[in-house]
């Protein structure tokens, strides 16, 4: 069976969701692989959510906001990025690779770019392969919550 | 009340931890009254087998130091854990991974060539020689620990009851954990005997409303000793680190580099200080973010620098699973 | 040092409801399956499936189970939260569950609208419901707020836009601060002489209104006066306003005039244009309002060299005061019009057309001034020799549509320019040559292309072409003592030199000056023109991104004075239509800072774009302001020790919803 990726698409309400959202009156097909969770503005979107997708078994992570200049708060999207590439940088380090994590700007408008990216990335994460948090751990991890309950 | 029984040990850490005890000075006759050592490898001549004939719980308290990166410390960890009625995860290896925890930002074998092969010190004859964990000799069978692919923080292999982070955990809050055990006015479980808060509400420095225009290492620039240093463009990991150590290395006009951990709220400090940094690093265009990924040289050592164990992602990732 | 897990709380009783849409959803997604996995997640007591949900009777089975089943969470996977959330949260108010403790999971636009795949829709349409069911246990009851809204409204700029704004305001019953940095109200509309395309004295029609202004029991007028700071937010704004010392009192002054006859000074009116004069002490025209003159200290021999003082002489009513200082005043307000108009695009940054460089080349404004009854040269168009010029070149669009200065359409320049083309047919000779130099001819409003009928009918001579220079370097012998304008006729694609003595640059409007520093303070945005940004460009062309802050007039953008007047009169309706409610609701899903966790970092405090973040120096924390507070979540991002919470998107329920969708 050939693998399909999970990937969470952290989407701003007021531009790349309801442009996600456009996709979908449109009736535009993508790859059923991204998963969306909304927030107000992509600068809601803290590191610490895309680390924990990670953890949590995600093989990549999009995250969406307004174009440059059109944030609904103004400049929101300028923290997201600031945010992402430093993020990216650490993940770098972390062997994370650079295909797994984007920051992508999506207008209301832009159901087919949606489209376009999700499908893109899909494929991208795809060729990457499974994300797997890391080697398993030597020490028991599992036994702790065992000898915690006991 | 008979005197209590207690054991130290020292894990993966430099050792620090082990003096930091003796850094209560005249106080240690206080934990000497109260307390009869019933392991302390660095100090005296105790047997692991000694502990190990010990009736279980038998131990009142046991302060663990260092983190978890080989077959011997894990054994001990449970070993001690079976023993002790209050474990203490005691200085940051134990409480967060520590320093030794960045070895999860490499893998074994990388470390092991390193040491064995790359170091300048080495001199060999070609056939680069490595700690084997079996070796027979003619009197019988030899074995050294085994070296695990990664480092975790002591919560990750037995439960802990107390952290008192820091590196080294300070006197003072050696000499509160030692009273609050002494007298048996324990904290709920799982409880950190540090602050609650972050350095910055201890920290002396004037802080303002934060912006950065550039980011200095600490070699780079001599900093103020009034203003924020963060504020300065030194990455102060102040205000994602648990306060506690009574901002000793701010005072010596050094950044705070994280020892304490995250606060409680804090899931993952190096995500919160990438998210702090970020934010309030002035300019908008891809030149400015450029700018300040060329400034932050390595953010995983910074963020991460007692924390990686205890992050989410825990080590590097190694290989491309799947493939 | 703990994650998500383990929430040690007493356990939900969620109600999950999956709706068919029609065939829109159950087309591609398997609904009962969906239903049937929801029954199997934590805290679910009853999962349903339905045709429509939005129906009447969906939303009746929602309410009924929340009575019946004492449902304390509510999750319906449907459509898009921007379409129903509000739909499905009135239901569950109705049925006395906290609209905040509802979610939504978007199986349709996310889901079955984007995929054919019957099997991976329903298996994303299961992690959709996974992820609000685990997401929907963490949230928690948020109420709504109402505060109180001022009613007083501040409007800032007294041209025509603001006084529109302000006589709005204040007719409907509310007290209105006008906030004038000039002497004297009027603005640019003021110093124009007639108005296109009816040709009306502009003076004629503004005057009556800044009289009103001044007479109007509800608007209390500053000039010579202006805004320093701005705090607070929608309804409750407290703004500092300076009050330039004038050095003459005004409640002892009558207007009379006789300081300016006396005084000896003279300097270039700012009014005229620097065309004319006007005294030290001096009102900027005659029918200044208020009618109050302003001592210019700068120019005063008395301030300059200590001596002189004959103003004080000869004022009656000892309205003389030279040691009058800048006074502050804190003003309550609800709503703010901010009318600050626009700046004349200096053509001098344009060296090719020689505007301060070659005599008889002159500004838009200049030549306004120039036609003016009351100008400096008493209504007649004369050249720098005292002559009436035989010829006349107009240049459009000095300054617009020009990638060098501004990419946009002044909109107004077309217009004026004729207008100017039938001003010089009209006070020098009908036998007097006008030439428009045009890039396009813009007569988009009503009348306006008959008047350019009509100007065509009076002889002007139209050239299609956005000249190359204007020089006074003669080729021929026709040339010599001309300016010679130089341009390509696009029209027939040839070049032509044509000699005038009179060349007018219809200079572009642009932003004032201080733009940035008004949007700063006023916490407003910018669009990449530089002028105020609106809310919404065809849909909110009169709010700004701020809550309670209005514009009107060219500081939004380019526009002539109907559009201005129009725009004025919207943004006063907004404004009492604010006033007239009494109170405001003030978002519920705000951000907030747990002052118990708050270590006074400050990395928080400047990244709010609505300023509504304060740090309170005594306590040493941070403080949100609940009423001012958008709820964007980026400080709660930011904050490093976690001490901010951003409610309904708080750090618990987004990490329970990515773990529930990643099951």
């Amino acid at each position: 069976m050939s693998f399909e990726p999970r990937i969470i698409g952290i989407l701003c309400n007021w531009c790349s969701y309801t442009g996600a959202d456009l996709a979908g009156t449109s009736r535009m097909k993508y790859a059923p692989n991204v998963r969306i969770v909304r927030v107000m503005c992509s600068g809601r979107v803290d590191p610490t959510f895309v680390l924990k997708a990670f953890q949590q078994g995600a093989d990549g992570v999009l995250i969406g906001g307004c174009h440059p200049g059109d944030c609904h708060y103004s400049t929101g999207n300028y923290k997201t990025a600031r945010r992402i590439p430093l993020l990216k940088k650490m993940l770098d380090q972390l062997g994370i690779e650079d295909g797994r994590v984007r920051l992508e700007w999506v207008s209301a408008s832009e159901g087919d770019r949606f489209q376009a990216l999700a499908n893109e990335m899909t494929e991208q994460v795809r060729a990457l392969g499974p994300f797997r948090p890391a080697a398993p751990s030597k020490p028991a991890a599992m036994e702790v919550a065992a000898l915690a309950a006991g | 009340m008979g005197k209590q029984k207690w054991a130290l040990y020292w894990a993966a850490s430099c050792g620090g931890c082990e003096i930091a005890v003796l850094d209560v000075n005249e106080k240690i006759l206080d934990i000497a009254a109260a307390a009869d050592i019933v392991l302390w490898p660095c100090a005296m001549d105790f047997k692991y087998d000694d502990v190990r004939a010990m009736a279980d719980r038998s131990i009142d308290v046991c302060l663990f130091n260092g983190a978890i990166r080989s077959s011997e410390q894990e054994e001990i960890a449970r070993l001690l854990r079976a023993k002790s009625r209050v474990m203490v995860a005691f200085g940051s290896c134990a409480c967060t991974g520590g320093i030794p925890g960045l070895a999860n930002l490499t893998t074994k074998d990388e470390i092991l060539d390193r040491v064995y092969i790359e170091a300048q010190s080495v001199v060999g004859n070609g056939h680069p020689v490595f700690p084997q964990p079996h070796t027979r000799v003619a009197e019988g069978d030899l074995e050294l620990p085994v070296l695990y692919e990664e480092v975790s923080k002591l919560s990750q292999v037995i439960p802990v009851d107390y952290y008192l982070p820091g590196c080294p955990p300070t006197p003072d809050l050696i000499m509160t954990a030692v009273n609050a055990i002494a007298t048996g006015q324990l904290p709920p479980p799982g409880a950190v005997i540090a602050g609650e808060k972050t350095l910055c509400d201890v920290c002396p420095r004037v802080k303002q409303e934060k912006k950065i225009t550039r980011i200095y290492r600490p070699h780079q620039i001599i900093p103020e000793p009034q203003k924020c240093l963060l504020e300065q463009g030194l990455i102060c990991c102040g205000p994602a680190t648990r306060e506690g150590c009574g901002a000793q290395c701010i005072q010596a006009n050094m950044p705070c580099r994280g020892c304490f951990g995250p606060p409680a709220g804090v899931i993952d400090q190096g995500a919160k200080l990438v998210s702090a940094v970020a934010s309030i690093y002035e300019g908008d265009t891809p030149e400015s973010v450029a700018a300040m990924l060329e400034e932050i040289v390595d953010p995983a050592g910074t963020f991460y620098r007692y924390g990686m164990a205890d992050s989410l992602l825990k080590r590097k990732r190694v290989g491309t699973a799947g493939k | 040092m703990e994650d998500n897990n383990g929430k040690g709380k007493t356990r939900e009783r969620i109600g999950v409801y999956v709706c068919h849409c029609g065939s829109n959803i159950a087309g591609v997604v398997d609904c009962p399956a969906v239903a049937e996995y929801a029954r199997s997640l934590p805290d679910v007591v009853l999962a349903r499936d339905y045709k429509y949900m939005c129906s009447d009777p969906g939303q009746t089975l929602i309410k009924d189970d929340i009575k019946e089943h004492g449902l304390t969470r509510v999750v319906v996977a449907s459509c898009s939260p921007r379409m129903h959330e509000p739909t499905f949260r009135r239901a569950c108010e109705q049925a006395g569950l906290n609209a905040y403790l509802f979610e939504m999971a978007n199986i349709r636009e996310h889901c079955s609208w984007v995929t054919d795949d019957k099997a991976k829709a329903t298996e994303k349409a299961k992690a959709l419901v996974s992820a609000a069911v685990r997401r929907v246990v963490w949230q928690q009851p948020l109420q709504t707020r109402e505060v109180p809204v001022t009613p007083a409204a501040m409007v800032i700029g007294g041209g025509v836009a603001g006084i529109q704004a302000a006589l709005e305001i204040a007719d409907a019953g509310f007290k209105v601060y006008m906030v004038e940095r000039d002497p004297s109200i009027g603005g640019h509309m003021a110093q124009l002489d007639k108005t296109f395309p009816t040709l009306d004295c502009s003076a004629c029609i503004l005057t009556p209104k800044m009289v009103s202004v001044s007479q109007h029991p509800n608007i209390e007028l500053l000039a010579y006066s202006e805004v320093v700071d701005v705090q607070g937010y929608v309804g409750n704004f407290k703004v500092k306003v300076k009050k330039k010392a004038r050095y003459v009192d005004e409640e002892k002054c009558r207007g009379c005039g006789i300081c300016e006859e006396k005084c000896p000074g003279r300097v270039p009116s700012e009014f005229e244009e620097g065309l004319g004069k006007r005294k030290a002490i001096y009102r900027p025209f005659p029918q200044a309002v208020p009618n109050i003159p302003v001592l210019d200290r700068d120019n005063c021999l008395y301030f300059q060299r200590g001596r002189c003082r004959v103003c004080e002489r000869f004022c009656d009513s000892n309205a003389i005061d030279y040691e009058q200082e800048d006074r502050f005043v804190d003003l309550d307000v609800g709503a703010i019009v901010l009318a600050t108009g626009y700046d004349l695009f200096d053509a001098s940054a344009d060296m090719r057309y020689g505007y301060r460089r070659l005599d008889n080349v002159i500004s838009a404004l200049e030549f306004e001034r120039m036609c003016n009854a009351s100008g400096p040269t008493a209504g007649r168009i004369l050249m720098a020799n005292g002559k009436e010029p035989k010829s006349v070149a107009i240049i459009h669009c000095v300054g617009s549509r020009d990638t060098n200065y501004h990419q946009y359409c002044s909109r107004v320049c077309c217009m004026y320019s004729m207008k100017f083309a039938h001003l010089v047919k009209d006070r020098v000779g009908h036998d007097t040559k006008v030439f428009e130099f045009y890039t396009d001819l813009r007569a988009f409003g009503k009348g306006y292309e008959e008047f350019y009928n009509r100007v065509q009918e009076e002889g002007v001579t139209f050239v299609r072409g956005r000249p190359a220079e204007v020089t006074d370097v003669p080729e021929t012998i026709d040339e010599v003592g001309k300016l010679i304008v130089q341009a390509e006729n696009t029209l027939v694609s040839r070049q032509v030199r044509i000699p005038v003595d009179m060349v007018v640059l219809s200079g572009g409007l642009e932003p004032r000056s201080d733009t940035a520093e008004v949007a700063r303070m006023f916490n407003i945005s910018r669009s990449q023109d530089g002028f105020f940004l609106e809310r919404h460009p065809k849909l909110d062309p009169v709010a700004s991104m701020t809550d309670g802050v209005f514009v009107a007039g060219c500081c939004q953008g380019p526009k002539d004075i109907p559009d201005t007047v129009a725009q004025a009169a919207a943004a006063a309706v907004r404004a009492v239509g604010l006033m007239n409610k009494g109170k405001i609701q003030v978002e519920a899903a705000t951000s907030m800072v747990q002052a118990e966790l708050c270590s006074g970092c400050r990395v928080c405090n400047k990244l709010c774009p609505y300023s509504a973040i304060t740090f309170d120096e005594e306590k040493k924390v941070s403080v949100i302001n609940d009423a001012v507070c958008k709820g964007c979540g980026v400080v709660a991002a930011a904050c490093p020790s976690d001490a901010i919470v951003s409610r309904h998107f708080t750090d618990a329920q987004i990490l329970a919803e990515i773990e529930g969708v990643l099951v």
